[in-house]
């Protein structure tokens, strides 16, 4: 049971500080979970704390690969616009 | 005639004076301010129009995170050629940020003002943030801290922000009113959840307020920014002002939205269109009967370095500042001497220009004549004085004459009309990008102009002038409305008096 962060990242820190396993580290070109460590806050928390927080959609992934944040679900912009 | 030079609108002037503190702003309000704030802000070049060019100021990007989202803010975006708030080239750690900063204040010494700005929120990177600020307050104790938030986290944050050499905070509030604020913020992240929506908003707001009200109550001083959304909350925003100047803001600053569809923000994609200059306008004007309003802001970048209007960011990249030797102890010397000089130099124009506005509002008096306003656009590089050529111009100040006097507008930005070539990438000349610029003006005073715009300027209904080069700004304006009366040009349409009135 794993969260992964994914190209899109746009390294803006707001995840780091927030996860209560200290599975997320800096790297290049943008941040990582770290597999080992990440629960996906269970037990700490209902939501995971990383794609909480998260402005980015898509760039953070379930186990499955699906986005938790998927296109136009954070910012309200329709799929059509974000396409052209 | 003599015309007053004033610093207020039409319609505090037609109630016969102006208490300090409630007058409009122009391109010197910090004379309207009560004497124990002009103390405080009158080296801040993001105050005044005259401190901006003697005094520079920079921001350091420390805090990426934020913990809200606007309409109007793409985290995506980061380019080197974009010149507006939020976008950032290059990232700092606290400890290469407050480097950077010793290296632009030795090397420039007007600096005299940090602000940490972003490209995040920085009440919502707070160790960054507070690490950056206890550093410099060691380092370098002759510059002054601001920082900006959009008020989600202030109230937790007012007791830390106290403890260091802050005096300004800036508090970017949209709204008051929970259904407009949900057009604005799609979500917050508040206590471990993302809240949406109109409930999104109300905590928001409640946050944004009581920060502002426990600031106050600490004396430190509060600004407030406000981006006008036409449709949104361009009508609200006449009682968010007339709200936070209760609670104690001392100045408010309407901005105009920035919408542009490759921003790629939500209200770029979905075709939400800024003010007009005009629009701003009304709506600076609307607010300013019960507010400082602030109308020189240039919306610079969360990394910007240098006077306003100008970036020399690029001077100052990690890689160069690391090549630099600092003795800071020795550049904090000679700092001293030149903002001394620049003070002296700056008091000195103040007292001239208090006893000549005090001069000529006498003379005023006299004169019954009720004349309609005119907006009147002027190339200059700063200094007070008409000095640029209309071909050099990269903004034009406006500034509106009427029998009230002369009182500063706001500043409109163009390409360089030498520098535009034959056409932008739109199809637009330079010159044609000008001329809408400065719509609604009826004359243009520079220190020369070209005869090939001459004729496209006449025709768009504003007078090209180039005979007041070098004089003082508001002086030729005056001249020239005084020309305009003469030639009977000014003579009051029936709506405008109702308006007044």
């Amino acid at each position: 049971m794993a969260l992964e962060i994914i190209e899109s990242c746009t390294n803006c820190w707001a995840c780091q500080p927030l996860c209560p396993s200290k599975a997320i580290y800096e790297a290049k070109p943008h941040f990582m979970i770290d597999a080992q460590k990440c629960t996906e806050c269970a037990g700490d928390f209902e939501d995971p704390q990383c794609a909480t927080i998260c402005p980015i959609e898509g760039a953070i992934l379930n186990e499955d690969g699906v986005p938790l944040n998927p296109p136009g679900s954070l910012t309200g912009i329709p799929l059509q616009k974000l396409a052209a | 005639m003599q015309l007053p030079v004033i610093n207020n609108t039409a319609s505090e002037a037609s109630q016969g004076g102006c208490s300090a503190g409630s007058c409009g702003s122009t391109d010197d309000q910090m004379n309207h301010l009560p004497e124990h704030i002009r103390q405080k802000v009158f080296n801040h070049p993001c105050y005044s129009e005259e401190a901006h060019h003697y005094f520079a100021r920079m921001h350091v990007a420390v805090a990426p995170a934020c913990n809200i989202q606007c309409n109007y803010c793409n985290r995506k975006y980061d380019c080197a050629n974009e010149s507006r708030p939020g976008v950032v080239s290059e990232l700092h750690h606290p400890v290469q940020a407050v480097k950077k900063v010793l290296a632009v204040a030795a090397t420039i010494p007007q600096m005299t003002v940090l602000g940490i700005a972003g490209p995040g929120d920085p009440l919502a990177n707070p160790e960054r943030t507070f690490e950056t600020f206890r550093m410099l307050s060691e380092q370098a104790p002759d510059i002054k801290l601001c920082v900006s938030t959009n008020g989600l986290s202030l109230p937790e944050q007012v007791e830390e922000l106290s403890k260091y050499n802050i005096d300004h905070v800036t508090i970017t509030i949209n709204c008051v009113d929970p259904d407009v604020g949900a057009q604005i913020y799609p979500w917050i992240f508040w206590k471990n959840k993302r809240i949406k929506g109109r409930e999104a908003a109300e905590i928001l707001i409640a946050q944004q307020q009581k920060g502002l009200e426990m600031l106050v109550a600490k004396g430190i001083l509060v600004k407030v920014n406000s981006v006008m959304i036409p449709g949104v909350n361009d009508k609200h925003l006449e009682e968010v002002s007339k709200i936070v100047k209760a609670k104690g803001a001392f100045l408010h600053n309407v901005m105009p939205l920035i919408s542009e569809a490759e921003h790629g923000t939500f209200y770029g994609l979905t075709g939400q269109r800024g003010p007009t200059n005009e629009e701003l306008q009304a709506l600076q004007d609307a607010c300013e009967g019960d507010m400082n309003m602030m109308r020189h802001c240039r919306q610079c970048r969360a990394d910007a370095v240098g006077l306003l209007g100008e970036d020399r960011g690029s001077e100052f990249t990690m890689d160069k500042v690391e090549q630099m030797e600092i003795n800071y102890p020795e550049a904090m010397k000679m700092r001293a001497e030149v903002h001394a000089a620049i003070n002296e130099e700056l008091e000195s124009k103040r007292l001239a220009k208090e006893s000549k506005v005090q001069l000529v509002s006498i003379q005023g008096v006299q004169k019954k004549e009720v004349t309609r306003p005119v907006l009147m656009a002027v190339a200059t590089k700063g200094g007070g004085v008409i000095n640029e050529h209309f071909g050099h111009a990269g903004e034009f100040l406006i500034y509106e004459a009427s029998s009230e006097g002369v009182r500063f507008i706001g500043h409109r930005k163009t390409t360089p009309y030498c520098e535009g070539g034959d056409t932008c990438g739109d199809g637009e000349s330079a010159l044609d990008k000008t001329l809408k610029v400065l719509a609604g003006c009826e004359a243009v005073l520079c220190s020369k102009v070209g005869y090939e715009p001459w004729g496209p300027l006449e025709a768009a209904g504003i007078q090209p002038n180039g005979e007041h080069a070098m004089e003082p700004i508001e002086e030729a304006v005056l001249k020239v409305y005084e020309e305009m009366r003469v030639a009977g040009k000014l003579a009051v349409k029936v709506v405008e008096q109702q308006k007044v009135a």
